[in-house]
């Protein structure tokens, strides 16, 4: 029960508290740039949570069973950013052979997730918090997944009804969706004082 | 350096272009996590600036060297194992020689590893054009980021604790504005200085 108890709290806290997108700044690139459709923007988020998962796990276990208390530990980021886009790289196969329209609709921004900011993040902040339990890792990483999907819907949501608005010439496009997000942040603050 | 003094005014074009034309903040919107992640105060956010330069630099000039047994297929890879030897290498030196810095910069050092101001010069540039060029590039592209990072974390410093560079420069009477140290006071700022830039531009032309 116990275990349980703390797997819900870690959950919780990084989609909502600590939120990959509001709080630690990372994923701003897609964030800025798919957000455009709501339907593309899932997409994107499916994949990224799928990815998130593969590489979460993976990195912790690697960083576990062998990195750690030998001198490979300089070796780290290395070795991160090849498991990373090892697993892009499977998930560009997969949806190329099983769903070729979504493979088309995503066009350059799939490889680009090797370079999500989100991905590395959470794997260096799984290595900073000092989890030390392989389900922890594997719900937090699965949670971060979650937590950028939905940051990255709202935004889209918020998007599509931003075209219908009249916004001053000069700050369309880039800086209102910045401020846009600066407003959300200030919203999800409302989360921090529920644990702890 | 007879090469240099030759093609001069190119080379300082090139070095100028990254400062305010090509701008990879303000105009490529390229490297937004650490833009405003790093930018709560201006220490931190020079002490980033370098880090970016040096890395942007030693990469650019592997790159440029290696650019004619780059396949084009595994290019991305070689560009990101370059990268990431490097940002190893800086993020040892800072956690030796820099402890403080280190801690509050945290992994946005490693970060820089998928920052893509940093690929997006190596795949333009670098692996198109010679050792010199690529140098030039390499610093005046740090350098627009790194004045970019520095204006952005002097306004919130100042807003946010009345002082800069950790030295109090607003009267004792000032209300320090907590919001523009968490990361409302970040996004909000890029927003209204991209709007700002936006209207600058639009002026000259």
């Amino acid at each position: 029960m116990d275990t349980l108890n703390i797997l819900l709290m870690g959950f919780i806290s990084i989609v909502l508290i600590n939120n990959l997108v509001f709080t630690k700044f990372l994923g701003i690139c897609p964030y800025l740039g798919v957000s455009g459709r709501i339907d593309m923007a899932f997409g994107m988020g499916m994949a990224v949570t799928f990815v998130v998962t593969l590489s979460g796990t993976l990195t912790w276990l690697i960083d576990h069973l062998i990195l750690i208390g030998t001198p490979l530990e300089v070796t780290r980021y290395v070795c991160f950013i090849l498991v990373i886009a090892g697993a892009v790289q499977l998930v560009e196969m997969y949806v190329r052979k099983f769903f070729p329209s979504l493979y088309e609709s995503f066009g350059i921004f799939l490889p680009l997730i090797t370079t999500n900011c989100a991905i590395l993040g959470l794997c260096l902040f799984i290595n900073l918090w000092e989890i030390d339990n392989l389900l922890e890792a594997v719900v937090l990483s699965f949670g971060a997944g979650i937590g950028f999907t939905m940051a990255i819907c709202i935004m889209a949501g918020i998007r599509e009804n931003l075209n219908l608005a009249d916004v001053p010439e000069c700050l369309k496009g880039a800086p209102i969706t910045l401020i846009t997000a600066g407003l959300l942040t200030l919203a999800f603050m409302g989360f921090a004082g529920m644990i702890r | 350096m007879a090469n240099k003094t030759s093609n001069a005014p190119l080379l300082g074009e090139t070095f100028v272009v990254g400062l305010w034309r090509e701008n990879p903040v303000f105009r490529l919107l390229l490297g937004m996590c650490p833009t405003l992640a790093v930018t709560a105060a201006v220490k931190p956010a020079f002490t980033m600036g370098l880090c970016v330069i040096f890395v942007l630099l030693c990469s650019n000039i592997i790159v440029s060297l290696m650019r004619n047994l780059l396949k084009p297929h595994l290019r991305i890879l070689m560009f990101t194992l370059t990268i990431s030897t490097f940002v190893t290498i800086a993020d040892l030196f800072l956690r030796a020689f820099q402890p403080r810095m280190s801690e509050i910069l945290g992994p946005y050092v490693p970060l820089i590893i998928v920052n893509c101001i940093i690929i997006c010069r190596a795949e333009a540039c670098a692996s198109k054009n010679p050792l010199l060029v690529s140098i030039i590039d390499a610093l005046g592209m740090g350098a627009g980021f790194t004045l970019t990072l520095c204006v952005l974390a002097a306004i919130r410093e100042i807003l946010s604790t009345g002082a800069i560079w950790e030295i109090t420069i607003l009267p004792a009477g000032f209300v320090p504005w907590a919001a523009m140290r968490m990361p409302v006071g970040a996004f909000i700022t890029l927003g209204l200085l991209l709007g700002l830039v936006n209207l600058a531009t639009k002026r000259k032309a």
